[in-house]
């Protein structure tokens, strides 16, 4: 196992180099240079020279990215342009919303997908295979943030059970801000839930069709006795990766949700980065995201092998 | 369902919207550039607006017709971005197994997962500007892993095979043996690849036009209508209903004769399925 970790280690660390790299490439291929690009085709000279100085931009490319760089290992993420405030503290109060979102949208992705790919498995070709088949089918297809507004259409303006957008803040209650994130976690979990439930599906029928499922039911177990004794548990290891690059997907959903539900989260700092053209916080943002997305899977893959010793094996 | 049944139900659905994006190339029932004030808002089965207007007074019905358009073409050049880049890609990788290009191949595709796609796309475009010729870009880039990885997948296990063997003692070169041997036989598997991708890129598309990086004014575009919707829900419910529909059709047809073509040229898969 130690093996193991230590070469996904390593992988960890190159991943978030690579990743870093590519961003900052990104930034820095924008035509003209960032500080006239930040502020604008009208900008006096001197301004220009000045946020240039302000930024570092003055230097070579290697001391530049390595001060970026090594800004964010000390939790420097640079000062924002417009906002005049660390970014660190921007990105500290916007992960408030974002990350209960994700685990909210999490939450309620997996403790509905896992009963109910468990349960069209165990009755496979029957009525409710289909009926979970066909609905899972159109969760796939629907777009998390038009399936937002409907579900605002619905249950904000006709029935009023919950907001229709806005984050009161965690001050004013536990209750108000879950009732904000409801809406939001519904409208990202639902295509999540479809991919995950059809992945419990295929993989616990994948584990039935295996011989010491075939004793068990020799031994006289029912079909649903050797599902919940014998199949769900193996059948989770393909669940839990699936898992894992969903918080990828969720992130990046919660981008454009939190822009339906005026939340201000990270995604719609992302957004009002991109406005006001302040670089330095989408930047920062954007290598926050993908790192955080990184550091998930890298704990995935050691909880698969843990799970699975095949895997240790392999490494 | 058998995958015939389902191909055709996922052809018929996307046939739809792809025969109304080429309809609307030469004929619409009212022209985009329109905007009738006078009869903003309509509802649905208005006389002349038979799905209603926008909040400008645009027959809504035309407006999907071109944004059928502007989705299906945004899609089709990414997934071609993808074939045209990733296909030769995967063919060397295998060829060459274990050499740069397969390790190359192999690292990108671990990146590519990592990196939560949107979020890059959203970074491109921020860089480049929003339009729809990024939006393809940002999409694309995301095809070309995806289809080096499943060229290569397939590659790899026909390079076992005695008839390639045969052909290699024959004194084929390896990439003549890619060209004529390997590629026809895996020719299956990248439709079926083609097929998700497509569906995946009109999604994709959607995403960035509706947060304002896709398509950009006047060109109509199913995101934008979304977005253009939103602040009219109550009054317009129609105006937000329709394009949504739309895209989840589209792709739900997509999505169905990707299954439905893998369970028809792929016999093996329809075990557990």
């Amino acid at each position: 196992m130690l093996r193991y970790t230590l070469s996904r280690l390593v992988s960890l660390g190159l991943s978030l180099v690579v990743a870093s790299l590519v961003i900052f490439a990104v930034i820095e291929v924008i035509p003209g240079d960032p500080a006239s690009f930040m502020l604008g085709m009208n900008a006096a000279d001197d301004t220009v020279a000045a946020l240039r100085e302000q930024l570092g931009l003055n230097g070579t490319l290697a001391e530049r990215y390595l001060a970026w760089v090594g800004g964010m290992l000390l939790g420097d993420f640079g000062v924002s342009y417009t906002y005049r405030v660390p970014v660190a503290d921007l990105i500290a109060a916007r992960m408030q919303v974002s990350v209960p979102l994700t685990v909210y949208a999490l939450v309620l992705s997996t403790s509905i997908a896992i009963p109910v790919g468990l349960i069209a498995a165990a009755r496979q070709g029957k009525a409710t295979d289909l009926a979970v088949m066909a609905t899972t089918q159109m969760g796939v297809a629907v777009p998390n943030f038009w399936f937002a507004m409907i579900l605002v259409l619905i249950f904000a303006v006709n029935l009023r059970w919950f907001p229709s957008g806005g984050f009161p803040g965690w001050d004013k209650g536990v209750w108000l801000n879950l009732k904000a994130l409801t809406l939001p976690a519904i409208a990202l979990a639902l295509p999540q839930a479809s991919i995950l439930a059809r992945v419990m599906r295929s993989s616990v029928l994948e584990t039935l069709s295996q011989d010491y499922i075939r004793t068990a039911r020799a031994k006289g177990l029912t079909r649903t006795q050797a599902v919940l004794r014998h199949a769900f548990r193996n059948a989770l290891i393909p669940v839990l990766t699936i898992l894992g690059l969903q918080f990828s997907f969720l992130l990046a959903g919660a981008i454009i949700i939190e822009n339906v539900f005026f939340l201000p989260g990270l995604g719609r700092l992302i957004f009002q980065g991109i406005t006001q053209r302040d670089l330095i916080v989408v930047e920062s943002v954007v290598m926050l995201l993908v790192g955080a997305v990184i550091v998930v899977n890298f704990l995935v893959d050691l909880a698969y092998a843990a799970v699975d010793p095949r895997l240790r094996a392999r490494a | 369902m058998t995958g015939r049944w389902t191909l055709v139900l996922g052809a018929v659905l996307a046939g739809v919207f792809a025969l109304a994006a080429l309809v609307s190339l030469v004929w619409v029932p009212v022209p985009v550039e329109t905007f009738a004030v006078s009869f903003k808002l309509k509802p649905i089965g208005t006389p002349g607006f038979p799905l209603g207007t926008d909040h400008f007074g645009r027959d809504i019905l035309s407006m999907l017709m071109v944004g059928a358009r502007t989705s299906i073409a945004v899609a089709i050049v990414a997934v071609g971005i993808g074939i045209a880049f990733g296909v030769p890609l995967g063919l060397l990788a295998a060829a060459q197994r274990g050499g740069l290009v397969d390790e190359l191949v192999m690292r990108g595709n671990d990146l590519v997962f990592a990196f939560p796609s949107l979020v890059i796309a959203i970074l491109i475009t921020a860089v480049f500007g929003p339009s729809a010729t990024n939006a393809i870009l940002a999409i694309g880039i995301f095809n070309i892993p995806v289809f080096a990885r499943v060229t290569r997948g397939g590659a790899l296990s026909l390079w076992t095979l005695d008839y390639i063997r045969a052909a290699e003692v024959a004194g084929k070169g390896r990439a003549r043996i890619s060209m004529e041997h390997i590629l026809p036989n895996i020719a299956n598997l990248l439709i079926v690849q083609g097929t998700i991708q497509f569906s995946l890129g009109i999604l994709a598309e959607a995403g960035l036009s509706y947060v304002g990086l896709g398509a950009q004014p006047p060109i109509p575009s199913w995101g934008r209508m979304l977005a253009e919707a939103q602040t009219m829900i109550v009054m317009a419910p129609h105006m937000a209903i329709l394009p949504g529909l739309a895209i989840v059709l589209t792709v739900l047809g997509l999505n169905l004769m990707g299954d439905g073509l893998r369970d028809l040229l792929d016999p093996r898969l329809r075990r557990t399925r």
